[in-house]
Protein backbone atom coordinates (compact mmCIF):
# COMPACT_ATOMS: atom_id res chain seq x y z
CA UNK A 1 0.00 0.00 0.00
CA UNK A 2 1.46 3.30 -1.03
CA UNK A 3 -0.20 5.40 1.71
CA UNK A 4 0.78 5.90 4.77
CA UNK A 5 -2.12 6.67 7.00
CA UNK A 6 -5.91 5.56 6.39
CA UNK A 7 -7.77 8.73 7.59
CA UNK A 8 -11.09 8.51 5.33
CA UNK A 9 -12.50 6.32 2.20
CA UNK A 10 -12.71 9.06 0.21
CA UNK A 11 -8.85 9.16 -0.46
CA UNK A 12 -9.25 4.81 -1.07
CA UNK A 13 -9.12 3.56 -4.69
CA UNK A 14 -11.12 0.95 -5.58
CA UNK A 15 -7.93 -0.80 -5.98
CA UNK A 16 -6.54 -0.22 -2.96
CA UNK A 17 -9.61 -1.09 -1.22
CA UNK A 18 -9.28 -4.66 -3.29
CA UNK A 19 -6.36 -5.18 -2.34
CA UNK A 20 -6.92 -5.07 1.39
CA UNK A 21 -9.80 -6.90 0.72
CA UNK A 22 -7.56 -9.54 -1.25
CA UNK A 23 -5.15 -9.78 1.61
CA UNK A 24 -8.17 -10.16 4.32
CA UNK A 25 -9.23 -13.32 2.18
CA UNK A 26 -5.56 -14.61 1.75
CA UNK A 27 -5.69 -14.56 6.00
CA UNK A 28 -8.97 -15.70 6.74
CA UNK A 29 -8.42 -18.78 4.27
CA UNK A 30 -4.71 -19.16 6.19
CA UNK A 31 -6.91 -19.68 9.61
CA UNK A 32 -5.75 -16.06 10.73
CA UNK A 33 -2.04 -16.93 10.94
CA UNK A 34 -1.41 -14.98 7.59
CA UNK A 35 1.87 -13.39 8.29
CA UNK A 36 4.56 -12.67 10.68
CA UNK A 37 5.79 -9.36 11.54
CA UNK A 38 7.39 -8.23 14.63
CA UNK A 39 5.77 -4.64 15.50
CA UNK A 40 4.17 -2.78 18.39
CA UNK A 41 0.63 -0.72 17.88
CA UNK A 42 -0.27 1.94 19.82
CA UNK A 43 -3.95 2.15 21.09
CA UNK A 44 -5.05 5.48 21.66
CA UNK A 45 -8.57 5.63 22.37
CA UNK A 46 -10.45 8.89 23.60
CA UNK A 47 -13.63 7.39 23.69
CA UNK A 48 -15.30 4.46 24.80
CA UNK A 49 -15.00 1.50 22.04
CA UNK A 50 -14.82 -2.54 22.44
CA UNK A 51 -15.15 -3.99 19.30
CA UNK A 52 -12.89 -1.33 17.39
CA UNK A 53 -10.31 -1.77 19.71
CA UNK A 54 -10.07 -5.30 20.70
CA UNK A 55 -10.33 -6.24 17.04
CA UNK A 56 -7.20 -4.45 16.25
CA UNK A 57 -5.43 -5.56 19.54
CA UNK A 58 -6.71 -9.28 17.96
CA UNK A 59 -5.34 -8.27 14.70
CA UNK A 60 -2.17 -7.19 15.89
CA UNK A 61 -1.10 -10.44 18.08
CA UNK A 62 -2.62 -12.70 15.13
CA UNK A 63 0.17 -10.77 13.11
CA UNK A 64 2.71 -11.20 15.57
CA UNK A 65 2.81 -7.98 16.75
CA UNK A 66 1.98 -6.60 20.18
CA UNK A 67 -0.17 -3.54 21.33
CA UNK A 68 0.15 -0.62 23.94
CA UNK A 69 -2.90 0.96 25.01
CA UNK A 70 -2.81 4.30 26.36
CA UNK A 71 -5.60 2.99 28.72
CA UNK A 72 -9.09 4.43 29.74
CA UNK A 73 -9.33 8.01 29.03
CA UNK A 74 -9.88 8.69 32.86
CA UNK A 75 -6.76 7.51 33.63
CA UNK A 76 -5.26 9.12 30.83
CA UNK A 77 -3.08 12.26 30.92
CA UNK A 78 -5.94 14.09 29.05
CA UNK A 79 -7.50 14.26 32.11
CA UNK A 80 -4.93 16.44 33.26
CA UNK A 81 -5.51 18.76 29.94
CA UNK A 82 -2.41 17.11 27.45
CA UNK A 83 -3.49 18.12 24.10
CA UNK A 84 -3.92 15.50 21.16
CA UNK A 85 -1.04 16.90 19.40
CA UNK A 86 1.44 16.05 22.72
CA UNK A 87 0.09 12.62 23.30
CA UNK A 88 0.06 11.66 19.19
CA UNK A 89 3.72 12.77 20.34
CA UNK A 90 4.33 10.95 23.28
CA UNK A 91 3.12 7.32 22.28
CA UNK A 92 4.99 7.91 18.28
CA UNK A 93 7.95 7.16 20.76
CA UNK A 94 6.77 3.90 21.72
CA UNK A 95 4.73 2.32 18.69
CA UNK A 96 5.13 1.45 15.19
CA UNK A 97 2.19 2.64 14.27
CA UNK A 98 -1.02 3.93 16.00
CA UNK A 99 -4.88 3.56 15.84
CA UNK A 100 -6.39 6.95 16.89
CA UNK A 101 -10.55 7.49 18.29
CA UNK A 102 -11.41 10.75 19.09
CA UNK A 103 -14.81 12.23 19.67
CA UNK A 104 -13.79 15.85 17.55
CA UNK A 105 -14.09 15.47 13.90
CA UNK A 106 -10.35 15.65 12.04
CA UNK A 107 -8.63 14.71 15.22
CA UNK A 108 -6.74 11.96 13.11
CA UNK A 109 -5.89 14.35 10.15
CA UNK A 110 -4.45 16.48 12.85
CA UNK A 111 -2.56 13.89 14.51
CA UNK A 112 -0.96 13.02 11.74
CA UNK A 113 0.77 16.31 11.11
CA UNK A 114 2.52 15.28 13.97
CA UNK A 115 3.83 11.62 14.19
CA UNK A 116 6.23 10.27 11.13
CA UNK A 117 4.24 6.79 12.20
CA UNK A 118 1.47 5.09 10.27
CA UNK A 119 -1.79 6.07 11.88
CA UNK A 120 -5.23 5.02 11.39
CA UNK A 121 -8.28 6.76 12.21
CA UNK A 122 -10.34 4.78 14.44
CA UNK A 123 -13.45 6.81 14.18
CA UNK A 124 -13.32 10.59 14.86
CA UNK A 125 -16.49 12.19 15.86
CA UNK A 126 -19.36 12.27 13.50
CA UNK A 127 -16.32 12.12 10.70
CA UNK A 128 -15.07 9.03 9.34
CA UNK A 129 -14.49 5.25 10.15
CA UNK A 130 -12.42 3.70 7.27
CA UNK A 131 -11.07 0.11 8.88
CA UNK A 132 -15.30 -0.59 9.79
CA UNK A 133 -16.16 0.22 6.42
CA UNK A 134 -13.08 -1.94 4.93
CA UNK A 135 -14.64 -5.28 7.27
CA UNK A 136 -18.28 -4.21 5.85
CA UNK A 137 -17.36 -3.98 2.03
CA UNK A 138 -15.06 -7.40 3.21
CA UNK A 139 -18.57 -8.67 4.28
CA UNK A 140 -20.45 -7.49 1.60
CA UNK A 141 -18.29 -8.61 -0.85
CA UNK A 142 -18.18 -12.35 0.39
CA UNK A 143 -22.67 -12.48 0.05
CA UNK A 144 -23.27 -10.78 -2.80
CA UNK A 145 -20.34 -8.96 -4.87
CA UNK A 146 -19.52 -5.30 -4.86
CA UNK A 147 -21.33 -4.58 -8.10
CA UNK A 148 -24.38 -3.61 -9.64
CA UNK A 149 -25.54 -3.65 -5.89
CA UNK A 150 -28.21 -1.58 -4.55
CA UNK A 151 -27.61 -1.28 -1.09
CA UNK A 152 -29.74 0.64 1.50
CA UNK A 153 -28.07 2.48 4.51
CA UNK A 154 -30.46 3.35 7.89
CA UNK A 155 -30.92 4.71 10.71
CA UNK A 156 -28.47 8.10 11.84
CA UNK A 157 -26.78 9.13 8.54
CA UNK A 158 -26.61 12.68 10.23
CA UNK A 159 -23.55 11.92 13.02
CA UNK A 160 -22.96 8.15 11.66
CA UNK A 161 -19.54 7.84 11.17
CA UNK A 162 -19.62 4.17 10.03
CA UNK A 163 -22.43 5.67 7.16
CA UNK A 164 -19.67 8.17 5.53
CA UNK A 165 -17.27 6.05 5.44
CA UNK A 166 -19.38 3.49 3.55
CA UNK A 167 -21.10 6.14 1.76
CA UNK A 168 -17.49 7.35 0.06
CA UNK A 169 -16.28 3.71 -0.38
CA UNK A 170 -19.32 2.29 -2.37
CA UNK A 171 -18.95 5.49 -4.77
CA UNK A 172 -15.93 3.09 -5.82
CA UNK A 173 -18.39 0.36 -7.39
CA UNK A 174 -21.33 -0.01 -8.97
CA UNK A 175 -23.74 0.61 -6.70
CA UNK A 176 -27.11 2.44 -6.33
CA UNK A 177 -26.94 3.91 -2.79
CA UNK A 178 -30.28 4.46 -1.05
CA UNK A 179 -30.47 6.59 2.45
CA UNK A 180 -33.06 6.14 4.83
CA UNK A 181 -33.69 8.41 7.60
CA UNK A 182 -35.93 10.84 9.51
CA UNK A 183 -35.50 14.11 7.98
CA UNK A 184 -33.91 15.70 10.81
CA UNK A 185 -31.07 12.73 10.23
CA UNK A 186 -30.60 13.09 6.75
CA UNK A 187 -26.78 12.90 5.37
CA UNK A 188 -24.70 16.21 6.29
CA UNK A 189 -24.35 18.27 3.38
CA UNK A 190 -20.52 17.76 2.83
CA UNK A 191 -21.31 14.32 2.69
CA UNK A 192 -23.92 14.81 -0.12
CA UNK A 193 -21.48 17.44 -1.71
CA UNK A 194 -19.03 14.55 -1.33
CA UNK A 195 -21.22 12.00 -3.41
CA UNK A 196 -22.56 14.52 -5.54
CA UNK A 197 -19.34 15.53 -6.69
CA UNK A 198 -18.58 11.58 -7.68
CA UNK A 199 -21.34 11.17 -9.68
CA UNK A 200 -22.46 8.82 -7.38
CA UNK A 201 -26.22 6.73 -8.05
CA UNK A 202 -28.03 7.97 -4.77
CA UNK A 203 -31.55 8.24 -3.75
CA UNK A 204 -32.74 9.18 -0.46
CA UNK A 205 -36.06 8.36 1.65
CA UNK A 206 -37.80 8.79 4.86
CA UNK A 207 -39.82 5.74 4.74
CA UNK A 208 -38.21 2.56 4.25
CA UNK A 209 -41.43 0.35 3.06
CA UNK A 210 -41.10 1.02 -1.22
CA UNK A 211 -37.24 0.95 -0.84
CA UNK A 212 -36.86 -2.60 1.21
CA UNK A 213 -37.96 -4.74 -2.15
CA UNK A 214 -34.84 -3.14 -4.22
CA UNK A 215 -32.19 -4.10 -2.05
CA UNK A 216 -29.33 -6.22 -1.75
CA UNK A 217 -27.73 -5.55 1.28
CA UNK A 218 -29.30 -3.02 4.20
CA UNK A 219 -27.07 -1.62 6.67
CA UNK A 220 -28.93 -0.52 9.61
CA UNK A 221 -27.45 1.70 12.75
CA UNK A 222 -28.18 3.23 15.52
CA UNK A 223 -30.20 5.69 15.98
CA UNK A 224 -28.84 7.17 19.69
CA UNK A 225 -31.85 8.90 22.48
CA UNK A 226 -29.37 11.81 22.89
CA UNK A 227 -29.89 12.98 19.09
CA UNK A 228 -33.92 13.98 20.13
CA UNK A 229 -34.58 16.76 22.57
CA UNK A 230 -37.32 14.26 24.33
CA UNK A 231 -37.80 10.87 24.61
CA UNK A 232 -41.34 10.63 22.71
CA UNK A 233 -40.05 11.74 19.94
CA UNK A 234 -37.23 9.43 20.22
CA UNK A 235 -39.44 6.73 20.60
CA UNK A 236 -41.40 7.25 18.04
CA UNK A 237 -38.49 7.72 15.25
CA UNK A 238 -36.46 4.57 16.62
CA UNK A 239 -39.63 1.85 16.27
CA UNK A 240 -40.12 3.77 12.71
CA UNK A 241 -36.65 2.95 11.21
CA UNK A 242 -36.35 -0.78 13.47
CA UNK A 243 -36.15 -4.03 11.43
CA UNK A 244 -38.16 -7.12 12.37
CA UNK A 245 -39.48 -9.71 10.56
CA UNK A 246 -42.74 -8.14 9.28
CA UNK A 247 -40.15 -5.54 7.44
CA UNK A 248 -38.11 -7.59 5.86
CA UNK A 249 -41.43 -9.50 4.20
CA UNK A 250 -41.04 -7.81 0.68
CA UNK A 251 -37.28 -8.04 0.25
CA UNK A 252 -35.37 -9.72 -1.81
CA UNK A 253 -34.81 -13.64 -1.09
CA UNK A 254 -30.87 -13.17 -0.48
CA UNK A 255 -31.41 -9.64 1.14
CA UNK A 256 -28.45 -9.77 3.53
CA UNK A 257 -28.80 -7.47 7.02
CA UNK A 258 -25.62 -5.70 8.00
CA UNK A 259 -25.48 -3.50 11.48
CA UNK A 260 -21.55 -1.97 12.60
CA UNK A 261 -23.25 -2.78 16.27
CA UNK A 262 -23.77 -2.62 19.45
CA UNK A 263 -27.36 -2.80 18.26
CA UNK A 264 -29.94 -2.01 20.66
CA UNK A 265 -33.12 -2.91 19.69
CA UNK A 266 -33.66 -1.47 16.12
CA UNK A 267 -33.13 -5.20 14.93
CA UNK A 268 -35.56 -7.25 16.42
CA UNK A 269 -33.13 -10.38 17.56
CA UNK A 270 -36.02 -12.87 15.79
CA UNK A 271 -33.90 -12.27 13.23
CA UNK A 272 -30.80 -13.17 14.28
CA UNK A 273 -30.83 -16.90 13.16
CA UNK A 274 -32.19 -15.80 10.20
CA UNK A 275 -29.95 -16.71 7.09
CA UNK A 276 -30.34 -12.79 6.10
CA UNK A 277 -28.64 -11.71 9.88
CA UNK A 278 -24.48 -11.37 9.18
CA UNK A 279 -24.16 -8.42 11.62
CA UNK A 280 -21.95 -10.94 13.96
CA UNK A 281 -20.05 -12.58 10.83
CA UNK A 282 -19.64 -8.84 9.96
CA UNK A 283 -17.96 -8.55 13.43
CA UNK A 284 -16.13 -11.53 13.24
CA UNK A 285 -14.37 -9.82 9.70
CA UNK A 286 -12.71 -6.97 11.73
CA UNK A 287 -9.95 -9.37 12.43
CA UNK A 288 -8.53 -10.71 9.56
CA UNK A 289 -9.82 -6.92 7.70
CA UNK A 290 -7.63 -5.80 10.60
CA UNK A 291 -5.23 -7.45 9.85
CA UNK A 292 -4.48 -6.99 6.35
CA UNK A 293 -4.67 -3.21 6.65
CA UNK A 294 -1.88 -3.57 9.29
CA UNK A 295 -0.01 -5.78 7.54
CA UNK A 296 -0.18 -3.34 3.91
CA UNK A 297 0.19 -0.38 6.04
CA UNK A 298 3.62 -1.64 7.77
CA UNK A 299 4.98 -3.06 4.25
CA UNK A 300 3.07 -5.59 2.59
CA UNK A 301 5.80 -8.12 0.93
CA UNK A 302 8.52 -6.47 2.52
CA UNK A 303 8.59 -8.76 5.76
CA UNK B 1 -18.25 62.66 -14.10
CA UNK B 2 -21.02 64.65 -14.00
CA UNK B 3 -22.08 66.78 -11.77
CA UNK B 4 -25.11 65.08 -10.45
CA UNK B 5 -22.68 62.20 -9.53
CA UNK B 6 -21.01 62.02 -5.85
CA UNK B 7 -17.36 62.64 -6.04
CA UNK B 8 -15.80 61.10 -2.97
CA UNK B 9 -12.79 62.78 -1.53
CA UNK B 10 -9.16 61.30 -2.40
CA UNK B 11 -7.53 60.02 0.48
CA UNK B 12 -3.73 60.62 1.18
CA UNK B 13 -2.27 57.24 2.26
CA UNK B 14 -4.56 53.74 2.17
CA UNK B 15 -6.45 51.33 0.29
CA UNK B 16 -9.15 51.92 -2.18
CA UNK B 17 -10.99 48.91 -3.28
CA UNK B 18 -12.84 49.10 -6.61
CA UNK B 19 -15.35 46.49 -8.29
CA UNK B 20 -16.47 45.21 -4.77
CA UNK B 21 -19.89 42.85 -5.33
CA UNK B 22 -22.87 45.37 -5.26
CA UNK B 23 -23.82 45.54 -1.20
CA UNK B 24 -20.92 43.55 0.26
CA UNK B 25 -18.72 46.38 1.21
CA UNK B 26 -19.98 46.66 5.13
CA UNK B 27 -18.85 42.20 5.06
CA UNK B 28 -15.53 44.01 3.71
CA UNK B 29 -15.08 45.99 6.30
CA UNK B 30 -15.96 43.42 8.97
CA UNK B 31 -13.48 40.92 7.24
CA UNK B 32 -11.01 44.12 7.51
CA UNK B 33 -12.07 44.52 11.43
CA UNK B 34 -12.91 48.19 10.15
CA UNK B 35 -16.18 49.38 12.48
CA UNK B 36 -15.53 52.85 12.07
CA UNK B 37 -14.75 54.04 15.51
CA UNK B 38 -10.70 53.78 14.62
CA UNK B 39 -11.90 57.45 13.80
CA UNK B 40 -9.76 57.70 10.33
CA UNK B 41 -11.49 58.81 6.99
CA UNK B 42 -13.23 55.91 5.95
CA UNK B 43 -15.66 56.45 2.36
CA UNK B 44 -17.87 53.73 1.44
CA UNK B 45 -19.94 53.97 -1.87
CA UNK B 46 -22.67 51.18 -2.62
CA UNK B 47 -24.41 49.73 -5.53
CA UNK B 48 -22.72 52.07 -7.92
CA UNK B 49 -23.41 51.92 -11.39
CA UNK B 50 -21.37 49.31 -12.94
CA UNK B 51 -20.41 48.36 -16.64
CA UNK B 52 -18.90 45.05 -15.66
CA UNK B 53 -20.76 43.84 -12.46
CA UNK B 54 -23.94 45.91 -12.77
CA UNK B 55 -23.30 47.41 -9.22
CA UNK B 56 -20.71 47.57 -7.65
CA UNK B 57 -19.34 49.01 -4.01
CA UNK B 58 -16.30 51.51 -3.55
CA UNK B 59 -14.08 51.64 0.15
CA UNK B 60 -11.75 53.87 0.26
CA UNK B 61 -9.69 53.58 3.59
CA UNK B 62 -7.58 55.85 4.62
CA UNK B 63 -4.26 54.84 6.85
CA UNK B 64 -4.36 51.11 6.25
CA UNK B 65 -2.76 49.18 3.53
CA UNK B 66 -4.11 45.49 3.22
CA UNK B 67 -1.34 42.43 3.71
CA UNK B 68 -2.21 39.37 1.60
CA UNK B 69 -4.21 37.42 4.12
CA UNK B 70 -6.98 39.98 4.05
CA UNK B 71 -6.89 39.88 0.21
CA UNK B 72 -7.52 36.31 0.13
CA UNK B 73 -10.40 36.72 2.44
CA UNK B 74 -11.59 39.44 0.88
CA UNK B 75 -11.21 37.93 -2.78
CA UNK B 76 -13.99 34.57 -1.23
CA UNK B 77 -16.70 37.48 -0.71
CA UNK B 78 -15.57 40.02 -3.58
CA UNK B 79 -13.75 37.55 -6.25
CA UNK B 80 -14.10 40.67 -8.81
CA UNK B 81 -11.93 43.31 -6.68
CA UNK B 82 -9.50 45.70 -6.91
CA UNK B 83 -7.39 46.70 -4.66
CA UNK B 84 -5.25 50.27 -5.31
CA UNK B 85 -2.60 51.24 -2.56
CA UNK B 86 -2.53 54.78 -2.16
CA UNK B 87 0.42 56.58 -0.85
CA UNK B 88 0.46 60.60 -0.65
CA UNK B 89 -2.19 60.46 -3.47
CA UNK B 90 -0.63 58.50 -5.76
CA UNK B 91 -1.69 54.76 -6.64
CA UNK B 92 1.58 52.72 -5.99
CA UNK B 93 0.42 49.68 -6.62
CA UNK B 94 -3.36 48.36 -8.55
CA UNK B 95 -4.25 44.45 -8.44
CA UNK B 96 -7.00 42.25 -8.95
CA UNK B 97 -7.59 40.04 -5.81
CA UNK B 98 -6.74 36.00 -6.68
CA UNK B 99 -8.99 33.44 -5.42
CA UNK B 100 -6.46 31.21 -3.53
CA UNK B 101 -7.16 27.29 -3.59
CA UNK B 102 -6.78 27.43 0.54
CA UNK B 103 -6.94 30.18 3.25
CA UNK B 104 -5.42 29.15 6.18
CA UNK B 105 -5.54 30.41 9.76
CA UNK B 106 -8.25 33.15 8.38
CA UNK B 107 -11.53 31.28 8.65
CA UNK B 108 -12.69 29.71 12.20
CA UNK B 109 -14.37 26.75 11.89
CA UNK B 110 -18.23 26.85 12.73
CA UNK B 111 -18.24 23.21 13.45
CA UNK B 112 -17.96 23.51 17.47
CA UNK B 113 -16.64 19.88 17.40
CA UNK B 114 -14.27 20.36 14.77
CA UNK B 115 -10.67 19.10 16.29
CA UNK B 116 -9.45 23.12 15.22
CA UNK B 117 -12.00 24.14 18.08
CA UNK B 118 -10.46 22.63 20.42
CA UNK B 119 -7.36 24.21 21.80
CA UNK B 120 -5.27 22.44 19.55
CA UNK B 121 -1.57 23.72 18.31
CA UNK B 122 -3.39 24.00 14.77
CA UNK B 123 -4.21 26.39 12.67
CA UNK B 124 -7.72 26.61 10.62
CA UNK B 125 -7.58 25.79 7.45
CA UNK B 126 -10.00 25.62 4.33
CA UNK B 127 -9.85 24.46 1.08
CA UNK B 128 -11.93 27.14 -1.26
CA UNK B 129 -14.85 25.80 -3.07
CA UNK B 130 -16.93 27.61 -6.07
CA UNK B 131 -19.36 28.51 -4.02
CA UNK B 132 -17.77 28.83 -0.24
CA UNK B 133 -15.06 26.90 1.55
CA UNK B 134 -14.96 23.64 3.56
CA UNK B 135 -12.52 22.31 6.39
CA UNK B 136 -9.61 20.52 5.33
CA UNK B 137 -9.88 18.85 9.07
CA UNK B 138 -13.35 17.85 9.66
CA UNK B 139 -15.28 18.47 6.25
CA UNK B 140 -17.91 21.49 7.02
CA UNK B 141 -18.85 23.43 4.19
CA UNK B 142 -19.31 26.90 4.47
CA UNK B 143 -21.69 28.67 2.02
CA UNK B 144 -23.21 31.62 3.56
CA UNK B 145 -22.20 34.44 6.01
CA UNK B 146 -18.00 33.89 5.65
CA UNK B 147 -17.55 36.95 7.52
CA UNK B 148 -19.22 35.87 10.42
CA UNK B 149 -16.23 33.14 11.05
CA UNK B 150 -13.40 35.61 10.47
CA UNK B 151 -10.72 34.56 13.17
CA UNK B 152 -9.94 37.31 15.98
Amino acid sequence: MERKHLLTTKELTRSEIEAVLDRAAEIEAEGLHGASRDFLLGLMFFEPSTRTRLSFEAAAKRLGGDVVDLGALEASSVEKGETLADSVRVLEGYADALVLRHPREGAARMATEFIDIPLINGGDGAGHHPSQTLLDLYTIRKHVGLDGLSIGILGDLKYGRTVHSLAAALTNFDVTQHFISPESLRLPRDVRFDLHETGASVKEHTEMDDVIPLLDVLYVTRIQRERFPDENEYRAVAGEYSIDASTLEAAKDDLIVLHPLPRVDEIDPAIDDSPRAKYFEQSHNGVPVRMALLDLLLGGEDR
Amino acid sequence: MSEHELRVSKIRNGTVIDHVSGGQSLNVLAILGIDGTEGSVLSIAMNVPSGRLGRKDILKIEGRELNQDEVDVLSLIAPEATINIIRDFEVVEKSRVERPHRVRGILSCPNHNCITQSGEPVRSDFEVLDDGVRCLYCGTIVREHLAQHLLE
